[in-house]
């Protein structure tokens, strides 16, 4: 009697409400992620194999596929660098305005992604402020895969500048002091020991920014023009399979975004899951 | 390399909004091969000090040199030192023989020495702090003794003039701390390096420097060495900084000082009110008072500390109870118990005014 009553407050645990709290967040996992997800592989299990390839591999398609991944990454490598800069001049450097700044890098986050859109495309259509000149320059921003680039790495930005500003915040600039101390130059310090710090923050904010951008609708349609075969991206994509009714369609595409972005977001947390155990010491 | 500094002054803030002087004019001579403590409590200036001679901030006016060389315009790579952090400030991506590594690694080209050479002087180093065997490791992988001795190889790899380590032991515990020491201390007169290292911690500056620097409040308090220093200190901040102090406030005179019902003879000192300072050690118990000093106290406390015990002595002529420290024998002669009625004698009195120091030394023992 006594035995079982120490065993059961042995097993009990210090913080209090598991059970309920852990009910409660499967609940809402399943009811907002994995019943849409669900209803998805319901559509796909309409067709068959033959018919999810032929829709996945039409032509226009696939070319939506090209342009999708080219912008996704050029806006994610151009993210990378300027978010990193960003997060570098805020962490580092005090100046007037700092704080503004700071609250500005959410701005992408908070702005509806299709006034986004509206406004890139005004801005760099050929009547657009700065489209205008652009054109002249033999430069053209809208309708090309240039101006979706810009579309994407525009709503993608804060990916990388808030992934990485706390890892920055976090290093101590002792470090860069030591490195000075012993000869080496900045080009040389920030190869070797500021950069090996932030990898993972950058490679993790790049990836995450890679695959919102892959799935970026709103802020890309008005600026990319759907010209088919060139400018059309997936996601324009499934909305016109939505729009001619066609599910099944949408959804066989859909999977594909999908399943790129789950594949991906896994790379990318094995990938820091090994670097970061390394840092805290856990073997090579 | 000897290092010279003359009239190095700094002061923080911007003009209009609270400027607080972080140095006074400061002149300081370090002789080579010399180990000099720079001691003072937080915000004396002793860490921006060791950073300007570092380079790593700028003074706003004076000069270091370096031996012959003048230093003050120099940029801290340029200087040939080598920093010790509080912190270890290790780089955590790259093992420990990377570390130590990284100044060689940063040579330009032309004065890089060749692979094996680094291997070889790495290894050497990481023989010298005793962690061969952790060469692959990382340093979170080391304790904090360990890794604040990576951080000494690593500052010693490119072979520095000087050496200066800001609080260097001060984030391990007291038995490492001790240990490191040692080390260090044995490992300055190996090398024969002229450095210079900043504390808080008094017991640290007096057992590892040839000379202590006491500073306060930006400006230095005294130079010497720590015997002189315990002995003979120039002022009241640095006896009262250098280890417990208890007060003695009366009327002086004809040359003796009453309190209440208690009198101690003081010859030389001035007439007047004066408030007289002593150490633990040197107050002296008996059983009865001779006429030089009648100084009525009851036992208070006993905390028996190793090689002494610890007593709190009350009086009502104290306005904060002394603190005496006996030997055991003594302890045991006495019959010391809580509540037993002694008579302080006092060995010395030291007496601090505007004028200087003065020491009296009184006929007890």
């Amino acid at each position: 009697m006594i035995a079982a009553t120490l065993r059961r407050q042995a097993s009990r645990r210090v913080l209090p409400g598991f059970g309920l709290s852990l009910g409660v967040t499967l609940t809402f996992v399943s009811l907002i992620l994995l019943l849409p997800l669900t209803s998805l592989v319901g559509q796909l299990s309409q067709l068959s194999l033959s018919q999810y390839w032929f829709l996945i591999s039409d032509p226009r398609i696939l070319a939506s596929y090209r342009v999708t991944l080219l912008a996704a990454a050029v806006a994610a490598l151009f993210n990378a660098a300027f978010g990193l800069l960003m997060a570098w001049v805020l962490v580092r450097y005090e100046f007037p305005g700092k704080r503004l700044v700071d609250a500005l890098m959410d701005l992408p986050f908070a702005l509806p992604t299709a006034v986004a859109g509206v406004t890139l495309a005004t801005l760099y259509s050929s009547q657009g402020w700065v489209g205008r000149w652009l054109e002249t320059l033999g430069l053209p921003i809208a309708y090309t895969w240039v101006g979706i680039a810009l579309a994407m790495a525009f709503t993608s930005i804060p990916f990388v500048v808030r992934t990485v500003q706390p890892i920055l915040e976090d290093l101590p600039s002792e470090v860069d002091e030591a490195a000075v101390t012993l000869g080496a130059r900045d080009g040389h310090a920030f190869r070797r020991v500021i950069l090996p710090h932030l990898w993972p923050a950058l490679v993790t904010g790049t990836g995450l920014a890679f695959v919102r951008s892959l799935g970026e609708f709103g802020a890309v349609i008005f600026i990319a023009g759907g010209k088919p075969f060139e400018t059309e991206i997936t996601s324009l994509m499934i909305f016109v399979k939505l729009q001619e009714y066609d599910y099944a369609g949408a959804a066989a595409v859909a999977s594909i975004v999908l399943a790129t972005s789950l594949a991906l977001l896994l790379l990318i947390n094995l990938w820091q899951g090994r670097f970061i155990r390394r840092l805290h010491g856990g073997g090579a | 390399m000897s290092i010279r500094i003359s009239q190095i002054d700094k002061t923080y803030g911007h003009k209009g909004s609270g400027r607080t002087r972080a140095l006074a004019p400061i002149d300081l001579d370090i002789r080579d091969g010399e180990l000099i403590g720079l001691l003072g409590p937080s915000g004396s200036g002793k860490t921006t000090l060791l950073r300007i001679v570092a380079g790593l901030e700028q003074a706003d006016g004076g000069t270091i040199h370096f031996g012959e060389r003048e230093v003050t315009q120099v940029h801290v790579r340029e200087r040939r030192i080598g920093f010790v952090f509080q912190h270890y400030a290790l780089f955590r991506h790259m093992s420990v023989f990377e570390n130590v590594a990284f100044g060689l690694r940063a040579l330009p080209r032309r004065q890089r020495p060749s692979n094996g050479e680094i291997r070889t002087r790495v290894m050497q180093l990481l023989e010298m702090v005793r962690l061969a065997a952790f060469a692959e490791r990382y340093p979170a992988q080391l304790s904090g003794g360990q890794q604040q001795r990576v951080a000494l190889a690593r500052a010693l790899a490119l072979k520095p003039d000087v050496l200066l380590l800001d609080e260097p032991f001060g984030a391990l515990d007291a038995k490492v701390r001790q240990e490191l020491r040692r080390w260090l201390r044995h490992l300055h007169e190996e090398l024969g390096f002229t450095s210079l290292f900043v504390t808080h911690d008094q017991e640290e500056a007096l057992e590892l420097s040839d000379r202590v620097v006491v500073m306060s409040n930006g400006r230095v308090e005294q130079i010497a060495t720590p015997d002189t220093l315990y002995r003979e200190p120039a002022n009241r901040f640095v006896f009262e900084f250098l280890g417990d102090v208890n007060r003695l406030e009366g009327d002086v005179a004809e040359g003796r000082l009453t309190c209440g019902n208690a009198s101690v003879s003081v010859p030389g000192v001035e007439p007047g009110r004066r408030e007289l300072l002593l150490r633990p050690h040197e107050v002296h118990l008996a059983e009865r008072s001779i006429p030089a000093a009648h100084l009525p106290v009851t036992v208070a406390s006993i905390v028996p500390v190793g090689a002494e015990v610890r007593l709190e002595l009350e009086a009502d002529w104290l306005e904060e109870p002394w603190l005496a420290s006996v030997s055991h024998a003594e302890f045991e002669r006495l019959g010391i118990a809580r509540g037993r009625r002694l008579f302080a004698l006092p060995s010395r009195l030291h007496g601090f005014d505007a004028a200087g120091a003065q020491n009296v030394a009184l006929p007890v023992g």
